[in-house]
């Protein structure tokens, strides 16, 4: 018969309803990142669950695996799509909730049955027992001799999921990019040395220094490119001659 | 005893007793940390550093905390304001959590209990370093995301695509002393140090390893990427100010003396001695063991220092294919061959077929990296190409028409 300790017991009423709800929340919040926060928040209070019955191991790895890698992940590509996409709700692909459903069912008995056949019409047989010899020792030792085939098998099809991923991610280059070095080479040893040293600050002369003037170059003509191609595309762009002064006295009076 | 055993009759109050003493060495350490960067850098750079509060300055570090506490604390309107808050809070926690599992003496008297300065020691105590420093970076990442704004944003995603994949180097390089010690609990692998060799010296491509990717971890100079002053203003923690910059500011400080301490306990025989000095672990008490195991920790620390003071910042594609396309491989090979050495041992393979084995894989490496370096003499002995000498578009300055700066011609 398992026993159970006081403080597990205080522990468990305390975590599991919060888990709950936030396993619920997970499926309300409008904001994709606060539902994957509230997912993470469930696994966290998992891996607490397994440590306080002693599967120590287990725990470490659920929070390395899937809080600190798989949900991370996740995370980071919610947050490439965008800080403020909210999800839309229409179907990108024709179907696809009839399948998830079905998927999501079939899956769900999947579970139930393995585990009711696991656990119904048989005696635990304890803790005690399974980490006789250390529960990481134990866990390595079913690992890499009874479970060996199923273990190669879900490797290999993480393997697969990979390379699946790599190759869709792919891109071929007609080209080998530039090295750095090659890129440097090429600016100097080009046609123009303009470009050499970056795009023009506001010019030797200017008579102007806002973002929009352009630069004027060395021979008082302005420098287009000194300008932010956006600005140029949205016509903000303002003509420098404009700021000229009426005269600009250029001889040098000499000192005494 | 083992140390598991020794620490599992701890009584609560001592426990509680030992986290406060934990938490106050960590801010403490913090407080001496900025104080000693900043003049070890000035040092460096020919400067005093701070030298105006307290004696030497001291109190610098303390004013500063203090100055930023009183500061206003700013939410942006973009912000998402509950996750905003939790990210530092996140970020804090999880470096306090790790120094847990972490030995810093060895036995000792406290209040008149025999224990050690350790709070817990679990089986997979390195592990849940790991672990934890894996839930460390969410504050990051939630930080970059809630603040509604691109920078941080952008800083979030560099930092923790940077320490997710120099976690993985670090794991890897972790699993060569896990083989050799037998196990993943802190104490044991500071026992097993005691015993043999300090694991620095036998497993040192793990150290190196491991050292480089404690850099990359801790989002320090010469990877500090993801804070990048001249492309990302101040990377996930611009938009944060007053108390809970502080506690970011903190949370990098802990993470750092965190690695640390964890490279010293693996890797530099933990709060033991050195070798010969064996006796000064009895002075005080044993407490003096304390002493030697900060000794190690600021070693580590004044590396971080020394490479802040000496090196450019990393391009960032460099970086990373230096941690994926170096490291871990590097890191793979390693943990195959000492798999391989301690399985020899292990069956009692005969001493020349170990010593066999070893020159092989020498020989192997040598001729690899003497390929690799032809390679590279290759590239730069390749030819330039010839172009036409630059001349130089230069201003008309009054009365001078030309300059001729291509010289001679």
């Amino acid at each position: 018969m398992l026993t159970i300790q006081t403080p597990e017991a205080v522990m468990f009423w305390f975590l599991a309803p919060l888990a709950v709800i936030s396993a619920i929340g997970m499926l309300l919040v409008k904001k994709a990142v606060h539902s994957a926060l509230l997912l993470a928040w469930v696994m966290i209070t998992l891996a607490i669950f397994y440590i306080a019955q002693d599967a120590l191991f287990l725990g470490i790895v659920q929070i390395v695996v899937y809080t600190g890698a798989v949900m991370m992940l996740f995370l980071f590509i919610l947050m490439l799509v965008g800080v403020d996409a909210s999800d839309s709700l229409t179907e990108t692909i024709r179907g696809l909730r009839p399948i998830a459903i079905t998927a999501a069912l079939g899956f769900g008995g999947l579970l139930v049955s393995l585990i009711g056949r696991a656990t119904l019409g048989r005696e635990a047989a304890g803790l005690v027992d399974a980490n006789s010899e250390g529960n990481v020792q134990a866990l390595a030792k079913l690992l890499f001799s009874t479970y060996v085939w199923p273990f190669e098998v879900v490797s290999a099809l993480l393997i697969t999921a990979a390379l699946g991923a790599m190759v869709l991610a792919h891109h071929q280059r007609s080209v080998p990019r530039a090295t750095q070095r090659e890129q440097a080479i090429a600016r100097f040893r080009g046609a123009s040395l303009g470009s050499a040293a970056g795009l023009p600050n506001p010019g030797v002369f200017a008579r102007h220094n806002a973002v929009d003037v352009p630069a004027l170059l060395p021979d008082g003509s302005a420098a287009p490119n000194s300008i932010s191609a956006t600005l140029k595309a949205r016509g903000d762009m303002l003509e420098s001659t404009q700021f000229e002064l009426s005269e600009v006295d250029n001889t040098v009076t000499e000192e005494k | 005893m083992t140390t598991a055993q020794l620490l599992g009759q701890d009584p609560g109050w001592l426990i509680a007793v030992k986290a406060v003493m934990v938490f106050a060495i960590c801010v403490l350490s913090t407080l001496m940390a900025v104080w000693t960067e900043r003049r070890v850098l000035a040092k460096m750079q020919l400067r005093t550093g701070p030298n105006r509060v307290g004696p030497a300055g001291l109190l610098q570090s303390l004013s500063d905390g203090v100055k930023l506490a009183l500061k206003e604390d700013i939410i942006p309107a973009a912000a998402d304001k509950v996750v905003f808050i939790i990210a530092p809070i996140i970020a804090t926690a999880m470096c306090f959590m790790s120094f847990a599992v972490i030995p810093m003496t060895g036995v000792v008297n406290l209040f008149g209990r025999k224990t050690a300065l350790q709070l817990t020691d679990l089986p997979v105590g390195v592990l849940y370093i790991l672990a934890v420093t894996s839930i460390g970076v969410y504050g990051v990442v939630l930080a970059g995301w809630s603040s509604g704004s691109t920078y941080p944003l952008l800083g979030g995603l560099r930092s923790s695509a940077q320490v997710i994949s120099y976690e993985v180097a670090m794991g890897l390089s972790l699993v060569a002393v896990f083989i050799y010690a037998g196990s993943m609990s802190t104490a044991d692998i500071v026992g097993s140090q005691h015993q043999h060799l300090w694991n620095a010296i036998v497993l040192f491509p793990s150290f190196v390893i491991y050292v480089i990717s404690m850099v990359g971890e801790t989002n320090r100079a010469p990877f500090d990427l993801a804070e990048a002053e001249g492309e990302l203003v101040g990377g996930f923690h611009t938009e944060y100010s007053s108390l809970k910059f502080a506690l970011f500011f903190l949370a990098e400080y802990v993470n750092i003396i965190a690695v640390s301490a964890l490279a010293s306990t693996l890797f530099l025989g933990g709060w033991h001695a050195l070798p010969g000095l064996g006796f000064t672990e009895q002075w005080l008490g044993g407490w003096f063991t304390l002493i030697w195991f900060f000794a190690k920790v600021n070693f580590f620390f004044f590396i971080f220092m020394w490479l802040r003071g000496s090196l450019p910042r990393l391009r960032y594609d460099q970086f990373m294919k230096f941690g994926w396309k170096v490291l871990i491989p590097v890191s793979l090979i390693w943990i195959l061959i000492v798999a391989s050495l301690r399985v020899l041992q292990q069956e009692g393979a005969p001493r020349s077929a170990i010593l066999a084995f070893a020159a092989g894989v020498v020989i192997i490496v040598m001729a690899i990296s003497s390929l690799v370096e032809r390679n590279k003499e290759k590239v730069r002995s390749a030819d330039l190409p010839e172009g036409e000498a630059p001349n130089f578009p230069v201003p008309s300055l009054p009365n001078v028409q030309s300059i001729n700066v291509s010289g001679g011609k």
